[in-house]
């Protein structure tokens, strides 16, 4: 009893120590995940800060006099004369109206600038739908030269000196001109959705690397895809239990681990060297991922063929069904969903690897959008990594812009995944 | 001639268990416990007290509330999420369910041994030493080792481990593993020992062991023991109480219970018509 | 000469599409003589009162396999073949002067040759070359035409074949059960095929990197400057190929990363698994895990555009000089990366501790954060010791990260604050851009390509032992 009464006494002693440091243990947990939660809004919200902007493009608003003598002096409005026409003296000649001090011709050239080597297309494109234009002033909306486009966003420190910043003074003041006058403004970038790549961020869009992602995954899923879940079914409906068939299991469980950079190398030496298949197309690069998923869809398959219970088996095959039979009819329908959510994920990483695709050459600057999957081309990662090298502010921008795209890309495939669970989710 | 209760009196909310609950010296006592498993009610106004130095047994088919009821008198329900207690359970007086409670000298004070044995996986000698390095209850390496040496002795396993204390706890047989555990629990020095169906993953003689262990330890414990097994009940206990349902039936002299048990369930279950 | 460069250019076109083409008409075929087979072997039951052994479809499927599996088989073997044939082929038709090249100019040529086929700009080239090419694309052509010839006949046969089998004794499922079974083993088997694969091509091209550069050299050797060893009288022997740096600074980067990912994602994932309510759990645990599934290019950005600058203005207020490419900034975002990696497989394991191990710690009174340090964690060691190893080998096989915000030239250096260069970032850059393929400086990505190949081997190796051994231990 004695004794008791001591041994509480002691426990007692103890205890707020233990107390604290119960505490102090709880605290590390809940900063770890704060921390990790922090690390996540932060990345987001510096990306989606620098990338909102990609999605609008500055424009500077003009009246354009359509001198027929300069498009075209003979009067036919021929395609052909319409489509060869010098539009950027048009627009130059536009913007020196509303500046008549500037007459010297370095300044004319600076000027000049303001206009991107875009806005001549945009100009032509309009005379193109109505010929009938020509000889009249339009009031048009062009893209504006990256000068224009860094004020308006405010990249440029007026306070600091000329020689510190891309714009000079006088460049300034005409552009706090063409400000007062309303004449700049921003609109959704369309360009961006709508073209390739180009040295220029005013006309640099994502659908040239869209097109090769999209080539590229439609190849992963047609390899990927049947040959993973074949894998898997005959690993686990079919196989003996022996050597091979363990062997093939570490095989598949250390192909999951190997850097995505190796399969960059495979490719690489098998498919372009060995084989002298395209480089850059996405033929090779969507061989590349289907070898990198396919671990990920066997592993995912498995486990979904292995959460179908043995009573339905054993149901199958008490009423005569054969083997091949119990496992097409009966165990892979029900394994579906979970096999088609591995496989979803699987292909969402793979839609978002670059590493093995620089290896076999998807890296190169590549303007035209492809139309095949033989065609050189870049994907959408890719195409980030080739921006964010860009020391450029606008490429920056667009980097960021790519970026969000995706990211949402990658939710929806990872929403669906998560749909498919919970929409097929069953508990036997 | 006795007066039996029948079966249909069950379900009559506010009905009272047949026998004596009360207890001269008690160390526990409970009143009016009811236990929630979420919307479950799991335990029906249960009111009970365990004496000193006994040992008391609970009884009862599968399902019926007695592991549950055990679980109360340490709190380890509290590790049970959506788990809800209402009633009051006091060791020596102080409200065991009271918020100032703190459940660490709680458990120092009444010590579980459970159904499947549970060494941690480190030696021996750490898992005896464990509680007492947490609570700092050995002021020396030497009186650990003493601490040690002591509980192994009485739980009867130092002749078979006092070579090998070094090696993994988890390499000793089934009952070694338990008479481990039991050692474990009484290197704290508890005043309560629960135990939960201690014996049923062990092998007849194995059990036979812990029996006599039980036995023992009665002269310096207060002892309940949950059991599925009336033998066992019969054989190490004073006290036996007759859960069924929820619900504590009838509580008594183990001899009593056993020979003429008052309530028409007690009868049905000792007699084998279910259970 | 332009006008003619142009047709060929449509003959790539056709050569391409034609093989799409093919394997699309002989799923047609195989769809029609599926039904051949089918109706052939329903008028033996029906007609003729016969009973079948299998159902009709079968004996459908039956034919149809005949029909599709030899053709497709000769279309992959051909296209796997087809343009070494071709190659050679034409090699063998050059000039005298051509022909007899070394094999490095050889290879030269041949590009040359491939590229007139496909770019009719290209006039400038010399006679032969275009002579060549032209002959380059009539080759692809027969070769087109042989090949659309012999599938036809090939699967021409095989349906006739089947077709000939069909009667009321053949086990037509048993023979379709056994394609099909044989067929899913196949599929089993590319697993082993692609680490062939990759062991052989980085094998190969090492070992031709190793006659040029000792393996002593290249293994402990501290220098690393692959673009100053290469002159073209000289095959790469001045000692810029010693990898040591590189190591180290794909260990000094990963240690970065290790420390940052595995207190927090460990502890992350003891939070979630014991103290976390239901309802924290059902929200902590998924935002984590988006961290996951954040693409590499992205951290790489990050890191380049976001971190770096405000580590070095961080160093900068405290007096320190941090490059703008520090091992630190890529550490840490490696190791942001690799939280969720670390939390969710401890996360498994520490749930895989059985709850009788913490009833046993709870019931003598111990404190929940003594039961996890005390009981828990030790149990789960293996398992998340395991985890941890796995993770190393993402660090180090992590490329993204390393290449966009890692600098390029090598010190040996164990200071974060500097710039190192890692082994993923000089494959990287030895392999992208302008190569010649037989230089020591491009083989050294695949030497480089081997040790990571090995490292990470090993440790998944090791990792995925010590993991299926702690699975084993709770199961």
């Amino acid at each position: 009893m004695n004794n008791n009464q001591q041994t509480i006494e002691r426990v007692k002693a103890g205890l707020q120590r233990r107390r604290a440091s119960e505490k102090r243990f709880r605290l590390y947990g809940q900063v770890s995940i704060m921390t990790g939660l922090l690390a996540l809004l932060i990345l987001l919200v510096s990306i989606v800060s620098a990338g909102y902007g990609g999605f609008f493009q500055t424009m500077l608003v003009l009246d354009v006099r359509l001198d027929a003598e300069v498009i075209d002096p003979a009067g036919q409005r021929e395609r052909d004369v319409l489509l060869q026409a010098d539009y950027g003296l048009l627009l130059k000649q536009s913007l020196y109206g509303m500046f008549p001090e500037v007459t010297d011709r370095q300044e004319k050239r600076q000027l000049s600038a303001f206009i991107s080597s875009g806005a001549t297309q945009s100009l032509r494109d309009v005379v193109l739908e109505d010929p009938g234009l020509v000889g009249q002033t339009v009031h048009i909306e062009v893209e504006a030269g990256s000068a224009v486009d860094a004020v308006y966003r405010g990249d440029v420190d007026r306070n600091a000196t000329q020689s510190d910043r891309s714009v000079n003074d006088r460049q300034l003041q005409w552009i706090d001109h063409l400000l007062d006058e309303k004449r700049v403004l921003q609109r959704f970038n369309r360009h961006f959705f709508t073209s390739g790549d180009s040295r220029n961020p005013e006309q640099a869009g994502i659908l040239g690397a869209m097109a090769g992602s999209f080539f590229t995954i439609v190849v992963t899923v047609f390899l990927a895809l049947p040959v993973g879940i074949a894998a898997a079914i005959y690993l686990e409906e079919f196989s003996p239990h022996n050597r091979w068939t363990d062997f093939i299991e570490v095989n598949i469980n250390n192909l999951a681990a190997v850097p995505s950079i190796v399969y960059g190398l495979l490719g690489l030496a098998v498919f372009i060297n060995f084989f002298e298949m395209p480089r850059s197309s996405p033929m090779v690069g969507g061989l590349v991922l289907a070898l990198m998923t396919l671990p990920v869809v066997i592993i995912a398959s498995r486990s979904a063929l292995k959460s179908v219970p043995p009573s339905i088996r054993e149901a199958a095959f008490g009423i005569g069904a054969s083997k091949v039979q119990m496992v097409f009819h009966h165990v892979m329908p029900l394994a579906m969903p979970g096999m088609m959510t591995g496989a979803i994920i699987g292909l969402a990483r793979a839609l978002g690897e670059s590493a093995p695709l620089l290896m076999i050459g998807m890296v190169a600057f590549i303007v035209d959008v492809p139309g095949s999957a033989m065609d050189p081309s870049t994907v959408l990662p890719v195409q980030i990594y080739l921006w964010a090298d860009s020391p450029e502010r606008g490429f920056v921008r667009l980097t960021s812009a790519a970026i969000l795209v995706l990211l949402g890309f990658l939710i929806c495939m990872n929403g669906m995944a998560v749909y498919l669970r919970k929409r097929f989710e069953k508990r036997w | 001639m006795m007066h039996r209760t029948t079966g249909s009196d069950l379900h009559s909310p506010h009905e009272v268990t047949v026998g004596r609950i009360h207890s001269e010296d008690p160390r526990i006592s409970a009143r009016n416990v009811d236990v929630y498993y979420g919307q479950k009610h799991a335990i029906h106004h249960v009111s009970l007290d365990i004496g000193r130095n006994e040992v008391i047994a609970f009884i009862g088919p599968s399902g019926c509330g007695k592991s549950t009821f055990l679980r109360c008198i340490n709190r380890m329900n509290d590790t049970i999420a959506g788990c809800r207690v209402t009633g009051t359970i006091s060791l020596d007086g102080k409200m065991i369910y009271d918020e100032d409670m703190d459940v660490v000298p709680l458990r120092a004070q009444i010590g579980m041994v459970f159904q499947k044995p549970n060494p941690f996986p480190k030696s021996i000698y750490e898992n005896v030493a464990y509680g007492l390095r947490i609570h700092g209850l050995a002021s020396s390496k030497g009186q650990t080792e003493e601490i040690v040496e002591t509980s192994l002795r009485r739980a009867g396993l130092w002749e078979e481990v006092k070579d090998s204390l070094h090696h993994p706890g988890t390499s000793l047989s089934g009952g070694q593993q338990q008479r481990l555990c039991i050692a474990r629990t009484i290197a704290v020095n508890p005043e309560v020992i629960l135990m939960d169906e201690p014996c049923s993953a062990l092998d007849p003689i194995a059990t036979a062991r812990i029996e006599q262990l039980i036995d023992e330890l009665r002269e310096d414990y207060t002892i309940v023991i949950v059991t599925h097994s009336m033998q066992q009940a019969a054989r190490v206990s004073q006290r036996t109480a007759y859960f069924h349902m929820g619900k504590l039936i009838e509580v008594g002299e183990t001899g009593q219970i056993f020979t003429n048990p008052s309530h028409q369930l007690t009868e049905d279950y000792i007699t084998g018509r279910f259970g | 000469m332009a006008r003619v460069d142009a047709g060929q250019l449509c003959l790539l076109r056709v050569e391409f599409m034609s093989k799409s083409t093919l394997l699309l008409l002989l799923l047609l075929l195989c769809m029609a003589t599926y039904v051949m087979g089918r109706n052939a072997a329903a008028r033996l039951s029906q007609v003729r009162g016969q009973k079948l052994n299998s159902l009709p479809g079968y004996y459908g499927y039956y034919v149809a396999l005949w029909c599709g599996l030899p053709s497709l088989a000769l279309v992959v073997f051909w296209g796997a073949i087809e343009s070494h044939v071709i190659t050679s082929m034409v090699v063998a038709g050059l000039p005298e002067a051509i022909r007899t090249l070394p094999a490095d100019h050889l290879g030269l040529v041949v590009n040359e040759i491939r590229n007139a086929v496909g770019h009719e700009r290209d006039a400038v080239a010399e006679a032969a070359v275009l002579d060549a090419a032209r002959r380059y694309a009539e080759l692809q052509q027969i070769s087109a035409y042989g090949l659309a010839l012999f599938v036809a006949l090939a699967s021409g046969l095989g349906s006739w074949h089947a077709m000939a089998a069909i009667h009321t004794g053949l086990r037509a499922r048993t023979r379709v059960e056994g394609a099909v079974t044989l067929m899913l083993m196949a599929c089993s088997t590319i697993a082993i095929f692609t680490t062939i694969g990759i062991l052989l091509s980085v094998l190969f091209e090492s070992m031709r990197f190793f006659q040029a550069v000792r393996p002593d050299e290249f293994l402990f050797g501290l220098k690393w400057s692959p673009q100053m060893a290469i002159r073209p009288d000289q095959v790469g022997s001045t000692g810029g190929f010693g990898a040591v740096p590189l190591f180290a600074g794909t260990f000094l980067i990963s240690a970065v990363a290790m420390a940052v990912a595995v207190p927090i994602g460990l502890m992350s994932a003891i939070y979630l698994a014991e103290y976390a309510t239901p309802q924290q759990r059902a929200i902590g645990k998924p935002l984590l895990e988006i961290l996951a599934g954040i693409p590499t290019v992205v951290y790489g950005f990050f890191a380049a555009l976001t971190v770096a600058p405000y580590l070095r203005h961080l160093g900068e207020m405290a007096g320190l000089s941090v490059s703008s490419e520090s091992a630190l900034a890529a550490g840490l975002v490696m190791g942001i990366m690799i939280i969720p990696f670390v939390s969710s497989l401890s996360d498994d394991f520490i749930n895989a501790v059985p709850q009788s191990l913490r009833d046993g710690a709870y019931a003598l009174g111990a404190t929940q954060s003594e039961t996890i340090r005390q009981v828990v964690i030790p149990a789960a060691l293996p398992g998340i010791v395991g985890g941890v190893l796995l993770a190393i080998s993402r660090a180090i096989g992590e490329t993204m990260i390393v290449v966009m915000a890692a600098g390029l030239s090598a010190h040996l250096t164990i200071n974060p604050l500097e710039s190192v260069t890692t082994v993923t970032t000089q494959i990287v850059t030895l392999l992208v851009g302008d190569q010649e393929f037989n230089s020591p400086k491009t083989l050294a990505a695949f030497a480089l390509g081997l040790m990571l190949f090995l490292a990470t081997l090993t440790l998944n190796i090791i990792a995925l032992r010590v993991v299926r051994k702690y699975r084993e231990q709770y199961e």
